[in-house]
Protein backbone atom coordinates (compact mmCIF):
# COMPACT_ATOMS: atom_id res chain seq x y z
CA UNK A 1 0.00 0.00 0.00
CA UNK A 2 1.32 3.55 -0.63
CA UNK A 3 1.92 6.35 2.02
CA UNK A 4 -0.50 9.25 1.38
CA UNK A 5 1.75 11.70 2.56
CA UNK A 6 -0.87 14.21 1.59
CA UNK A 7 -3.33 13.39 4.04
CA UNK A 8 -2.16 16.05 6.42
CA UNK A 9 -3.66 14.79 9.56
CA UNK A 10 -3.74 11.28 9.70
CA UNK A 11 -0.19 10.60 8.48
CA UNK A 12 0.34 7.57 7.18
CA UNK A 13 -2.38 6.19 8.68
CA UNK A 14 -5.73 5.62 6.30
CA UNK A 15 -8.12 4.60 9.34
CA UNK A 16 -8.47 5.92 13.18
CA UNK A 17 -10.69 4.20 16.29
CA UNK A 18 -13.21 6.34 14.98
CA UNK A 19 -13.51 5.13 12.12
CA UNK A 20 -14.81 1.70 14.00
CA UNK A 21 -13.99 -1.75 12.48
CA UNK A 22 -12.61 -1.72 9.35
CA UNK A 23 -14.77 -3.78 6.71
CA UNK A 24 -13.67 -5.30 3.44
CA UNK A 25 -16.22 -3.19 0.65
CA UNK A 26 -14.41 -0.01 2.69
CA UNK A 27 -10.45 -1.54 2.40
CA UNK A 28 -11.47 -0.48 -1.59
CA UNK A 29 -11.43 2.92 -0.43
CA UNK A 30 -9.00 3.11 2.04
CA UNK A 31 -11.27 2.84 4.67
CA UNK A 32 -12.92 6.07 3.67
CA UNK A 33 -16.61 6.17 3.70
CA UNK A 34 -17.74 9.94 2.68
CA UNK A 35 -16.83 11.82 0.00
CA UNK A 36 -16.42 15.55 1.32
CA UNK A 37 -18.22 16.99 -1.85
CA UNK A 38 -21.62 16.79 -2.99
CA UNK A 39 -22.94 13.23 -2.65
CA UNK A 40 -24.01 11.32 -5.38
CA UNK A 41 -27.37 11.28 -6.37
CA UNK A 42 -28.69 7.55 -6.79
CA UNK A 43 -30.01 8.65 -10.33
CA UNK A 44 -27.25 11.21 -11.40
CA UNK A 45 -25.72 10.64 -14.89
CA UNK A 46 -21.80 9.80 -14.83
CA UNK A 47 -19.92 10.52 -17.78
CA UNK A 48 -16.23 9.86 -18.86
CA UNK A 49 -14.27 13.10 -19.26
CA UNK A 50 -12.26 12.37 -22.75
CA UNK A 51 -8.76 12.05 -21.36
CA UNK A 52 -7.30 14.01 -24.00
CA UNK A 53 -9.36 17.43 -22.32
CA UNK A 54 -9.86 17.09 -18.97
CA UNK A 55 -12.05 19.96 -17.26
CA UNK A 56 -9.95 21.63 -15.08
CA UNK A 57 -12.96 23.02 -12.97
CA UNK A 58 -11.74 25.14 -10.12
CA UNK A 59 -7.89 24.44 -10.54
CA UNK A 60 -6.12 27.33 -11.25
CA UNK A 61 -3.85 26.96 -14.56
CA UNK A 62 -0.10 25.93 -14.14
CA UNK A 63 -0.81 23.69 -10.63
CA UNK A 64 -0.34 20.20 -11.32
CA UNK A 65 -2.28 17.64 -9.82
CA UNK A 66 -0.55 15.56 -7.49
CA UNK A 67 0.52 12.05 -9.36
CA UNK A 68 -2.53 9.81 -8.74
CA UNK A 69 -2.74 6.27 -9.39
CA UNK A 70 -6.32 4.91 -9.96
CA UNK A 71 -7.49 1.69 -8.47
CA UNK A 72 -8.85 -0.69 -10.66
CA UNK A 73 -12.26 0.02 -10.04
CA UNK A 74 -11.84 3.66 -11.06
CA UNK A 75 -10.65 2.50 -14.19
CA UNK A 76 -13.38 0.12 -14.68
CA UNK A 77 -15.78 2.62 -13.56
CA UNK A 78 -14.20 5.21 -16.41
CA UNK A 79 -14.78 2.01 -19.11
CA UNK A 80 -18.56 2.22 -18.30
CA UNK A 81 -19.32 5.34 -18.13
CA UNK A 82 -18.36 6.14 -21.70
CA UNK A 83 -21.43 6.31 -22.40
CA UNK A 84 -23.18 8.16 -19.43
CA UNK A 85 -24.44 5.58 -16.63
CA UNK A 86 -26.53 6.21 -13.36
CA UNK A 87 -24.70 5.77 -10.03
CA UNK A 88 -26.87 2.88 -9.13
CA UNK A 89 -26.50 1.19 -12.33
CA UNK A 90 -22.66 2.09 -11.41
CA UNK A 91 -22.83 0.31 -8.15
CA UNK A 92 -24.64 -2.66 -9.66
CA UNK A 93 -22.72 -2.93 -12.54
CA UNK A 94 -19.26 -3.55 -10.26
CA UNK A 95 -21.62 -4.83 -7.88
CA UNK A 96 -20.18 -2.97 -4.76
CA UNK A 97 -21.92 -1.11 -2.54
CA UNK A 98 -23.37 2.27 -3.08
CA UNK A 99 -21.32 3.88 -0.47
CA UNK A 100 -17.89 2.49 -1.81
CA UNK A 101 -18.88 3.61 -5.37
CA UNK A 102 -19.55 7.43 -4.20
CA UNK A 103 -16.09 7.53 -2.92
CA UNK A 104 -14.50 5.93 -6.01
CA UNK A 105 -16.50 8.50 -8.03
CA UNK A 106 -15.53 11.52 -5.68
CA UNK A 107 -11.91 10.27 -6.42
CA UNK A 108 -12.72 10.69 -10.13
CA UNK A 109 -14.81 13.89 -10.10
CA UNK A 110 -11.39 15.33 -7.37
CA UNK A 111 -9.43 14.60 -10.51
CA UNK A 112 -11.50 16.12 -13.05
CA UNK A 113 -11.86 12.52 -15.59
CA UNK A 114 -15.39 12.25 -15.10
CA UNK A 115 -18.43 14.73 -15.49
CA UNK A 116 -21.69 14.84 -13.05
CA UNK A 117 -24.92 15.16 -14.70
CA UNK A 118 -27.68 15.72 -11.55
CA UNK A 119 -30.92 14.73 -12.07
CA UNK A 120 -32.68 17.94 -13.29
CA UNK A 121 -34.90 19.82 -10.74
CA UNK A 122 -37.89 18.51 -12.16
CA UNK A 123 -37.89 15.75 -9.66
CA UNK A 124 -38.41 17.81 -6.88
CA UNK A 125 -41.11 20.48 -9.05
CA UNK A 126 -42.37 18.69 -12.13
CA UNK A 127 -43.91 20.71 -14.60
CA UNK A 128 -46.83 19.41 -16.52
CA UNK A 129 -45.32 18.88 -19.32
CA UNK A 130 -42.62 16.13 -18.06
CA UNK A 131 -45.27 14.62 -16.40
CA UNK A 132 -47.27 13.97 -19.25
CA UNK A 133 -44.23 12.87 -21.03
CA UNK A 134 -43.65 10.53 -18.71
CA UNK A 135 -47.07 9.09 -19.37
CA UNK A 136 -47.00 9.25 -23.49
CA UNK A 137 -43.56 7.30 -22.67
CA UNK A 138 -45.17 4.89 -20.57
CA UNK A 139 -47.74 4.29 -22.93
CA UNK A 140 -45.86 3.90 -25.45
CA UNK A 141 -44.09 0.93 -24.27
CA UNK B 1 -47.23 27.56 -18.77
CA UNK B 2 -44.56 26.87 -16.08
CA UNK B 3 -41.01 26.89 -16.43
CA UNK B 4 -38.72 24.51 -14.45
CA UNK B 5 -36.87 26.45 -11.28
CA UNK B 6 -33.15 26.37 -11.91
CA UNK B 7 -31.80 29.34 -10.24
CA UNK B 8 -30.41 27.10 -7.47
CA UNK B 9 -28.98 23.90 -9.38
CA UNK B 10 -26.65 24.06 -12.14
CA UNK B 11 -27.30 25.31 -16.03
CA UNK B 12 -29.93 23.40 -17.50
CA UNK B 13 -27.52 21.53 -20.09
CA UNK B 14 -25.58 20.28 -16.80
CA UNK B 15 -29.09 18.68 -15.76
CA UNK B 16 -29.98 14.97 -16.75
CA UNK B 17 -33.26 14.47 -17.67
CA UNK B 18 -33.74 11.77 -15.05
CA UNK B 19 -36.77 10.73 -12.42
CA UNK B 20 -37.77 7.86 -10.28
CA UNK B 21 -40.64 5.98 -9.08
CA UNK B 22 -40.28 3.88 -6.16
CA UNK B 23 -42.92 0.92 -5.98
CA UNK B 24 -42.98 -0.16 -2.02
CA UNK B 25 -45.30 -2.44 -0.12
CA UNK B 26 -44.34 -5.84 2.64
CA UNK B 27 -42.44 -8.61 1.48
CA UNK B 28 -43.52 -10.98 -1.41
CA UNK B 29 -46.01 -8.87 -2.93
CA UNK B 30 -44.76 -8.06 -5.95
CA UNK B 31 -42.25 -5.41 -6.29
CA UNK B 32 -39.67 -6.88 -8.09
CA UNK B 33 -42.24 -8.07 -10.55
CA UNK B 34 -43.31 -4.55 -11.02
CA UNK B 35 -39.87 -3.29 -11.84
CA UNK B 36 -39.25 -6.08 -14.22
CA UNK B 37 -42.64 -6.03 -15.84
CA UNK B 38 -41.85 -2.14 -17.36
CA UNK B 39 -37.93 -2.13 -17.36
CA UNK B 40 -36.10 -2.19 -20.26
CA UNK B 41 -33.56 -4.10 -19.00
CA UNK B 42 -32.97 -6.92 -16.55
CA UNK B 43 -33.91 -5.45 -13.17
CA UNK B 44 -30.95 -4.68 -11.63
CA UNK B 45 -29.90 -5.16 -7.83
CA UNK B 46 -27.94 -2.42 -6.13
CA UNK B 47 -26.60 -3.04 -2.57
CA UNK B 48 -25.30 -0.72 0.68
CA UNK B 49 -23.37 -2.05 3.37
CA UNK B 50 -25.12 -1.64 6.69
CA UNK B 51 -21.75 -1.20 9.46
CA UNK B 52 -21.54 0.09 12.69
CA UNK B 53 -25.12 1.54 12.33
CA UNK B 54 -26.82 -1.68 12.07
CA UNK B 55 -24.76 -3.30 15.58
CA UNK B 56 -27.42 -4.42 17.97
CA UNK B 57 -30.23 -4.05 15.11
CA UNK B 58 -29.23 -7.14 13.36
CA UNK B 59 -29.48 -10.17 14.87
CA UNK B 60 -26.46 -12.05 13.87
CA UNK B 61 -25.62 -14.18 16.40
CA UNK B 62 -26.42 -17.13 14.38
CA UNK B 63 -23.23 -15.66 11.60
CA UNK B 64 -20.17 -16.30 13.83
CA UNK B 65 -18.38 -12.76 13.07
CA UNK B 66 -20.25 -11.50 11.01
CA UNK B 67 -20.35 -7.66 10.87
CA UNK B 68 -21.65 -6.02 8.04
CA UNK B 69 -25.34 -6.96 6.01
CA UNK B 70 -26.59 -5.68 3.11
CA UNK B 71 -29.59 -3.77 1.89
CA UNK B 72 -30.80 -4.42 -1.71
CA UNK B 73 -32.65 -2.61 -4.41
CA UNK B 74 -33.70 -4.22 -7.13
CA UNK B 75 -34.35 -1.30 -9.76
CA UNK B 76 -35.41 -0.98 -13.54
CA UNK B 77 -34.93 1.61 -16.00
CA UNK B 78 -36.91 3.36 -19.30
CA UNK B 79 -35.75 5.34 -21.27
CA UNK B 80 -38.87 7.65 -22.93
CA UNK B 81 -38.78 8.23 -26.24
CA UNK B 82 -37.91 12.27 -25.87
CA UNK B 83 -34.91 11.06 -23.65
CA UNK B 84 -36.30 11.26 -20.51
CA UNK B 85 -35.01 8.26 -17.99
CA UNK B 86 -37.32 7.02 -15.79
CA UNK B 87 -35.67 4.80 -13.11
CA UNK B 88 -38.36 2.36 -11.33
CA UNK B 89 -36.73 1.41 -7.96
CA UNK B 90 -38.59 -1.53 -5.19
CA UNK B 91 -37.85 0.11 -1.65
CA UNK B 92 -36.01 -2.66 0.78
CA UNK B 93 -38.58 -4.83 1.86
CA UNK B 94 -37.03 -4.23 5.62
CA UNK B 95 -38.65 -1.75 7.41
CA UNK B 96 -35.88 -0.89 9.21
CA UNK B 97 -33.69 0.11 6.69
CA UNK B 98 -35.09 3.64 6.92
CA UNK B 99 -32.15 5.38 5.98
CA UNK B 100 -32.16 3.34 2.52
CA UNK B 101 -36.05 4.94 2.03
CA UNK B 102 -34.78 8.61 2.87
CA UNK B 103 -32.32 8.17 0.06
CA UNK B 104 -34.73 6.58 -2.15
CA UNK B 105 -37.94 9.00 -1.85
CA UNK B 106 -35.28 12.11 -1.78
CA UNK B 107 -36.37 13.93 -5.46
CA UNK B 108 -39.21 10.89 -6.02
CA UNK B 109 -41.62 11.70 -8.22
CA UNK B 110 -43.97 9.71 -6.20
CA UNK B 111 -44.52 5.86 -5.20
CA UNK B 112 -46.79 3.09 -6.12
CA UNK B 113 -47.59 1.03 -2.77
CA UNK B 114 -48.47 -2.50 -3.25
CA UNK B 115 -51.36 -4.24 -1.29
CA UNK B 116 -51.72 -7.99 -0.89
CA UNK B 117 -55.24 -7.94 0.83
CA UNK B 118 -54.33 -11.47 2.89
CA UNK B 119 -51.72 -9.24 4.76
CA UNK B 120 -52.99 -5.67 4.29
CA UNK B 121 -51.29 -4.37 7.49
CA UNK B 122 -47.55 -5.03 5.39
CA UNK B 123 -48.47 -1.89 3.46
CA UNK B 124 -49.05 -0.02 6.65
CA UNK B 125 -45.41 1.25 7.00
CA UNK B 126 -45.17 2.50 3.71
CA UNK B 127 -48.73 4.25 3.21
CA UNK B 128 -47.33 5.56 6.99
CA UNK B 129 -44.13 6.74 5.30
CA UNK B 130 -44.98 8.43 2.12
CA UNK B 131 -47.77 10.64 4.22
CA UNK B 132 -45.36 11.57 6.49
CA UNK B 133 -43.07 12.69 3.55
CA UNK B 134 -45.74 14.39 1.18
CA UNK B 135 -44.30 12.44 -1.14
CA UNK B 136 -47.87 11.38 -3.76
CA UNK B 137 -48.69 7.50 -4.00
CA UNK B 138 -51.55 5.50 -5.19
CA UNK B 139 -52.48 2.17 -3.86
CA UNK B 140 -52.34 -1.08 -6.26
CA UNK B 141 -54.20 -4.09 -4.93
CA UNK B 142 -52.09 -6.88 -6.48
CA UNK B 143 -54.33 -10.00 -6.88
CA UNK B 144 -52.65 -13.66 -6.57
CA UNK B 145 -53.81 -16.44 -7.64
CA UNK B 146 -56.19 -17.58 -4.89
CA UNK B 147 -56.69 -14.35 -3.00
CA UNK B 148 -59.65 -13.23 -1.56
CA UNK B 149 -60.92 -10.38 -3.65
CA UNK B 150 -61.19 -7.39 -2.19
CA UNK B 151 -62.72 -4.51 -3.76
CA UNK B 152 -61.02 -0.92 -3.93
CA UNK B 153 -63.60 0.61 -1.99
CA UNK B 154 -62.97 -1.94 0.94
CA UNK B 155 -59.21 -1.62 0.89
CA UNK B 156 -59.40 2.30 0.83
CA UNK B 157 -61.81 1.98 3.91
CA UNK B 158 -59.31 -0.64 5.76
CA UNK B 159 -56.85 1.91 4.89
CA UNK B 160 -58.68 5.24 6.09
CA UNK B 161 -57.17 6.93 2.86
CA UNK B 162 -58.52 10.10 1.00
CA UNK B 163 -60.63 9.96 -1.68
CA UNK B 164 -57.89 11.96 -3.90
CA UNK B 165 -55.64 8.79 -3.03
CA UNK B 166 -56.26 6.07 -5.87
CA UNK B 167 -56.84 2.68 -5.03
CA UNK B 168 -56.61 0.27 -8.07
CA UNK B 169 -56.51 -3.40 -8.65
CA UNK B 170 -53.58 -4.54 -10.88
CA UNK B 171 -52.03 -7.83 -11.48
CA UNK B 172 -47.97 -6.59 -11.79
CA UNK B 173 -47.39 -9.68 -13.25
CA UNK B 174 -48.86 -8.44 -16.79
CA UNK B 175 -47.15 -5.39 -18.51
CA UNK B 176 -50.28 -3.56 -19.70
CA UNK B 177 -51.21 -4.04 -15.77
CA UNK B 178 -47.84 -2.34 -14.54
CA UNK B 179 -47.91 -0.05 -17.08
CA UNK B 180 -51.76 1.13 -16.00
CA UNK B 181 -50.20 1.14 -12.66
CA UNK B 182 -47.39 3.57 -13.15
CA UNK B 183 -49.82 5.66 -15.76
CA UNK B 184 -52.63 6.10 -12.82
CA UNK B 185 -49.43 7.30 -10.54
CA UNK B 186 -48.15 10.22 -12.70
CA UNK B 187 -51.52 11.07 -13.52
CA UNK B 188 -52.54 11.23 -9.81
CA UNK B 189 -49.05 13.43 -8.90
CA UNK B 190 -50.42 15.76 -12.14
CA UNK B 191 -53.48 16.05 -9.68
CA UNK B 192 -51.50 16.66 -6.70
CA UNK B 193 -48.75 19.17 -8.68
CA UNK B 194 -51.35 21.25 -9.76
CA UNK B 195 -53.21 21.67 -6.32
CA UNK B 196 -49.66 22.89 -4.95
CA UNK B 197 -48.39 24.39 -7.40
CA UNK B 198 -48.47 27.72 -5.73
CA UNK B 199 -45.35 29.78 -6.49
CA UNK B 200 -44.99 31.34 -2.87
CA UNK B 201 -44.96 27.68 -1.34
CA UNK B 202 -41.57 26.92 -3.17
CA UNK B 203 -38.12 27.64 -1.01
CA UNK B 204 -35.01 26.47 -2.01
Amino acid sequence: MTPSPENGSGGTAWYDDAAGPVVRPYALTGGRTHYDGDTFDLVALIVTVDAAEPEDEGRPPGTTAPPWVPEPEHEMILELCRTSLSVVEIASELELPLGVVRVLLGDLLDHSLIQVRRPAPVAQFPSERVLKEVIDGIRAL
Amino acid sequence: MESVRSDAGPPRGDSALTVKILVAGGFGVGKTTLVSAVSEIRPLRTEEALTEKSIGIDDTSAVAQKTTTTVAMDFGRITLPNGLVLFVFGTPGQDRFWFMWDELAKGALGAVVLVDTRRLADCFPSVDYFERRGVPFIIGVNHFDGAGQHSPTQVRDALDLPAEIPVINCDVRDRESAKHVLITLVEHIMRTMSGRRDPGALTH
